[in-house]
């Protein structure tokens, strides 16, 4: 690469605006030079600077009187889970370079978000993948979910972090453009607590980890446009894991942050060493001077525009306390890693960097980090919203055997059995695992420095928030905190990674604006504040915008390990009961989209004040012993829920059946056994609880029906006496466990 | 001087090469049958500072023997040749 | 009380599991040995525990074999003394000799991370002295390279002397084919030298020592060498 002339040709060509660029112009009072105007380019694109969404991202509730960091201010939030403990958890997307390139895409993702956890201190303990396919019919889909798994497995494996949970979509509207949103979190004594910041003038600035080579030159803007052909070209910008050199990193850096030789560590993401140089100037209201040809590079003749700009993986910024070089240098090299003093830190507020002398940057480094414009964008409510909204569904036909819709929908890969990809994940190393993958609506983890337990799960259903964004993203919350209070966890905070479309369309941001607003208000009903996240825009593929998917990661406390549910049922007898109400509409189903081929309709009725009501009345009743299994019922509605539980269901997973008998009703069987509504858990308890139960719920203004009995071999569920499902258990969960493999060999 | 050694390790004969099957039945399922067999390897190369091609020729094999190949499953096939032009 | 000391190489990932269940279930004496050590002989017993030394760039414990530590754990080893190598441990143990075989990628030709079970076909070894004979055990696998393979001399040469400790089943004992989950000869999940002092498994015994995580059955592989170091003592 050379050094070019800087013309506004070449500005636009950076992804920045004429207005930015003069903005840029009166900041340094003077035009940028080459290697500037990279740098002010890939720190004010959307994936740096939130420009697009930041405005809308400040209605987010992130304070609470756990949150110990809180969103934004650092590489992760930080809440306290008592016992001197806190955890830091976050989730970020790699959905480009996962297209392009899936193996690497994902491997890279997993690190990425590793380091953004124990750059604060924390010891990362688990991963969870959220992840969105096309359909698995076309064979470039099922490339890239073989390509994925074997990336996030590869990373993962090597460096020794389980991976506990996580979801999978198949949808036509990720066709090309797949959604790889992978979540980290951590677990740390609260003064282990680590921060990204640089101060104290003279102390030294350490580079740590795998050399710099021209990879990932401009992944940040390249995260910052839409997929087309061309993105196949783009190739070189996907940069390779290592994750070896990672877990020296990260080893060596919890022995680092051990002594009080550390002012302050970050990693180098998105933007490389500019990112971090900056940013931790920004924060620690310092500025920083760095000699690049100091820096370690994998190949010659690299221009300082190429190795500021590089997001080779694996390399870490640290800010050490002069004097104290000899104590780090040593554990650096006790792990066999290079690290390189590569400057200082200054009292200037300049972020300057030079090559063998020369000076090449100096731009105000607060400036350059926080002063990037914010836009409001135009949103515009799209055409389809209203028609699908009113869409009568009363046409369509109920099908002919309800048992062949079950069994359609438990083959169906969203709802199957994901067994064929979380056992290529280590899911157990770390030996925290008490609820694994594939057993329950989210995972659990045991603590060892503590009693206490956590649930975690990423959910999201964009086929909701495609029909009703602002609906839909409060369910993205409900459901994923449904999930963990169904294993006996108290919601804590979420994390989001928000996955839409090109923002610069109205009908698009119409989208992001009602979704963050529905989250926003759900995180505020449940008391989960959002700690941290991702924006991931311009995930479009040739026929237009993926849908609206902003996933939900949660975090909740278990109390003890008696509290600890599953969904299985447990012993034939137990008594099936449904926590919430019984009808619904088909609106937005899986069902309807499997077995009519409709993405539409209303949402069935969703109220978050039943929804909060739901979950306390089932927490309560767990924590009170008084509960055996607790299933939340999501994709596939009622039908599909109890069949999981029997699947599930004894000892050693050998599965057990259910009678179940439904009341009579007025509304469509279909949306009674396949309607998605939310606030619906449900549960199987002792005979004996039964009445406890029935009037613990009624007292607190839950609907409750006892639905029938946990069997043996066969699923059969009726409505007032007459028969509409009744199949053998060995059958469907043949179907269930079988499908997904069957596609990928 | 110089050298560069190119080495191919491959599995010995006798040993099942799972991978090299499976390429070789999606050759096969993509009608190229006229493949009969695949065997996958891994292919290292070393730029060697010595004094003589004899010297780098041991040094290879040397590294091959007590590293690079794991004589239990693998056999390795080397040739050295005298690196021309200086460093590139 | 009995030592036990814990191998870290850069790159173990099952180090820590290692410490935390023996020194919760099995001697609270237990110590990590960096890779670097020279100093291993006031130990009873060594594991080396699984991970991916060195990324296992190259082969799987390919790179781990030329650490100082090795050197020790061999003169340890020749002494009499007891090494539990467990799967990348295991799989060091075949690169530096100090057992027959290699190791070959599972021929799904991907990582296997579930619940298996698990034959004791030898149970007069310290690592299994106190299972009884045919006993089977519940216990995790998680590998991508586990498909053991020794050559139709050495395999004759393992049954002469008995060196075969466990195979791959299925909750009652059966060993077949389709109970093997990664292609390993004879459904191979373990053997020990010709001494008997030295134990190789791909199963990892340390990740079902809590019953909270699933099973307790893989504590007999500790509690057999506990038992065998009290008696020799």
């Amino acid at each position: 690469m050379k050094e070019q002339e800087v013309t506004l040709d070449l500005v636009l060509e950076h992804g920045l605006t004429e207005e930015e660029y003069k903005l840029i112009c009166s900041i340094l009072g003077r035009q940028p030079n080459f290697t500037e105007l990279g740098v002010f380019s890939v720190m004010w694109s959307e994936h740096c600077s939130y420009k697009n969404s930041r405005f809308w991202l400040k209605k987010f509730p992130t304070t609470g009187p756990r949150i110990m960091v809180k969103a934004g201010d650092e590489n992760a939030g930080i809440i306290d889970i008592g016992s001197g403990l806190a955890i830091s958890f976050k989730i970020e997307s790699h959905n480009h370079p996962s297209a392009v390139e899936p193996f690497q895409g994902a491997a890279t993702g997993i690190g990425g978000i590793i380091r953004d956890i124990f750059t604060m201190g924390a010891r990362p303990i688990a991963l969870m993948d959220s992840l969105r396919f096309g359909k698995l019919s076309t064979p470039n889909v099922r490339r890239l979910l073989d390509g994925v798994v074997r990336g996030i497995s590869h990373y993962g494996n090597c460096i020794g972090i389980p991976t506990v949970g996580g979801e999978i979509y198949f949808d036509p509207t990720y066709e090309g453009n797949p959604l790889v949103n992978v979540f980290c979190l951590g677990i740390m004594r609260h003064e282990d607590m680590a921060l990204g910041r640089a101060s104290g003038v003279g102390n030294s600035v350490y580079y740590v980890g795998a050399a710099t080579g021209r990879d990932g030159i401009h992944g940040a803007t390249f995260a910052s446009e839409e997929l087309n052909e061309k993105s196949e070209e783009r190739r070189p910008s996907v940069q390779v894991g290592d994750p070896f050199m990672e877990k020296l990193l990260l080893e060596a850096c919890l022995e680092l942050l051990q002594t009080d030789a550390v002012v302050g560590i970050q990693d180098m993401g998105a933007a490389g060493l500019t990112c971090s140089t900056c940013e931790t100037a920004s924060r620690g209201g310092a500025g920083i001077e760095i000699e690049l040809a100091k820096v370690p590079q994998r190949e010659k003749g690299m221009i300082p525009y190429e190795i500021l700009l590089s997001e080779s993986q694996e390399r870490m910024l640290v800010i050490v306390k002069k004097g104290r070089e000899e104590e780090v240098e040593a554990i650096f090299n006790k792990w066999d890693l290079h690290a390189a003093n590569i400057g200082h830190v200054t009292d200037d507020g300049m972020m300057r960097v030079l090559f063998n002398g020369q000076k090449v940057v100096e731009i105000p480094a607060k400036q350059l980090a926080e002063d990037a414009p914010i836009y409001q964008r135009e949103f515009k409510e799209p055409a389809y919203y209203k028609k699908c909204k009113s869409e009568d569904l009363s046409a369509i036909a109920q099908p002919s055997s309800y048992g062949d819709i079950l069994k359609k929908l438990l083959g169906d890969p969203t709802i199957a059995d994901k067994r064929w990809v979380y056992e290529q994940y280590d899911h157990m190393v770390i030996t925290n695992t008490v609820v694994a993958p594939g057993v329950s609506d989210a995972a659990v983890l045991r603590l060892k420095e503590c009693e206490k337990l956590l649930a975690m799960k990423t959910d999201c259903n964009g086929r909701y928030c495609y029909l009703d964004p602002y609906i839909g993203g409060m369910i993205a919350v409900a459901e994923a905190a449904r999930n963990v209070v169904c294993c006996g966890a108290k919601p804590l905070a979420i994390t989001d990674c928000l996955n839409f479309g090109n923002p610069m369309k109205e009908e698009i941001f119409w989208q992001f604006k009602n979704c963050v607003e529905g989250i926003a208000e759900a995180c505020r009903q449940f008391e989960t504040p959002v700690t941290g996240g991702n924006v991931s825009f311009y995930n479009e593929n040739p026929r237009g915008a993926v849908d609206p998917t902003p996933v939900i990661g949660i975090v909740g406390l278990i109390d003890s390990q008696d509290h600890v549910t599953t969904a299985s049922f447990k012993k034939p007898g137990d008594v099936v009961i449904l926590l919430g109400p019984i009808e619904s509409g088909i609106g937005g189903s899986e069902y309807l989209a499997i077995a009519h081929g409709k993405k539409t309709g209303a949402l069935p009725e969703f109220d978050i004040e039943l929804e909060k009501r739901v979950q306390s009345v089932c927490l309560k009743l767990i924590r009170d012993g008084k509960i055996k299994s607790a299933h939340d019922i999501s994709e596939g509605g009622l039908a599909v829920a109890l069949a999981e539980s029997c699947i599930l269901g004894g000892v050693d997973s050998t599965a057990l059946g259910a009678s179940v008998d439904l009341p009579a009703t007025s509304q469509r069987l279909d949306g009674v056994l396949f309607g998605e509504r939310q606030s619906r858990i449900l549960i199987s308890v002792d005979p004996s609880d039964v009445m406890y139960v029935d009037d613990f719920a009624k007292n607190n203004n839950v609907p409750v029906y006892k639905l029938g009995t946990v069997e043996n071999e066969r699923l059969q569920i009726s409505c007032s006496g007459k028969i509409l499902i009744d199949e053998r258990i060995a059958d469907i969960a043949k179907v269930f466990r079988s499908e997904l493999e069957s596609c990928m060999s | 001087m110089e050298f560069v050694a190119n080495i191919v390790v491959t599995l010995k004969p006798s040993v099942l090469d799972p991978q090299g099957n499976t390429v070789k039945e999606a050759l096969h399922s993509m009608g190229y049958n006229s493949v009969e067999d695949v065997r996958m390897g891994k292919f290292m190369e070393l730029t060697i500072s010595a004094d003589s091609e004899q010297k780098a020729l041991d040094l290879a094999h040397d590294v091959c023997n007590r590293l690079l190949v794991n004589p239990v499953i693998e056999t390795y096939t080397l040739s050295l040749k005298a690196q021309t032009g200086g460093a590139v | 009380m009995l030592r036990f000391g814990v191998v870290v190489f850069p790159g173990s990932n099952c180090d820590h599991d290692c410490f935390y269940a023996i020194k919760q279930f099995v001697s609270k004496d237990v110590e990590f040995i960096w890779h670097k050590s020279r100093e291993i002989h006031e130990f009873d017993c060594i594991v080396i525990p699984g991970g991916f030394s060195y990324g296992d760039y190259l082969r799987t414990g390919a790179i781990a074999r030329f650490s100082p530590v090795i050197g020790q754990i061999r003169e340890f080893a020749e002494s009499g003394k007891l090494v539990i190598g467990i799967c990348n441990g295991f799989q060091i143990l075949l690169e530096c000799g100090l057992l027959p075989g290699a190791m070959l990628r599972n021929t799904s030709l991907r990582f296997i991370c579930k619940y298996i079970y698990l034959k004791t076909v030898n149970s007069d070894t310290p690592f299994t002295s106190s299972m009884e004979q045919g006993r089977v055990i519940r216990i995790p696998i998680a590998h991508g390279e586990g498909n053991y393979y020794i050559d139709p001399d050495g395999l004759a040469e393992l049954k002469r002397n008995n060196q075969i400790v466990f195979q791959y089943c299925d909750a009652n004992g059966n060993i077949s084919d389709n109970t093997n989950p990664n292609g390993s000869v004879e459904n191979i999940a373990g053997i020990c030298n010709k001494a008997g002092n030295v134990l190789g498994m791909m199963p990892h015994p340390e990740r079902c020592c809590d019953p909270r995580l699933g099973s307790s059955d893989g504590l007999a592989v500790f509690q057999s060498i506990l038992k065998s170091l009290t008696v020799s003592q």
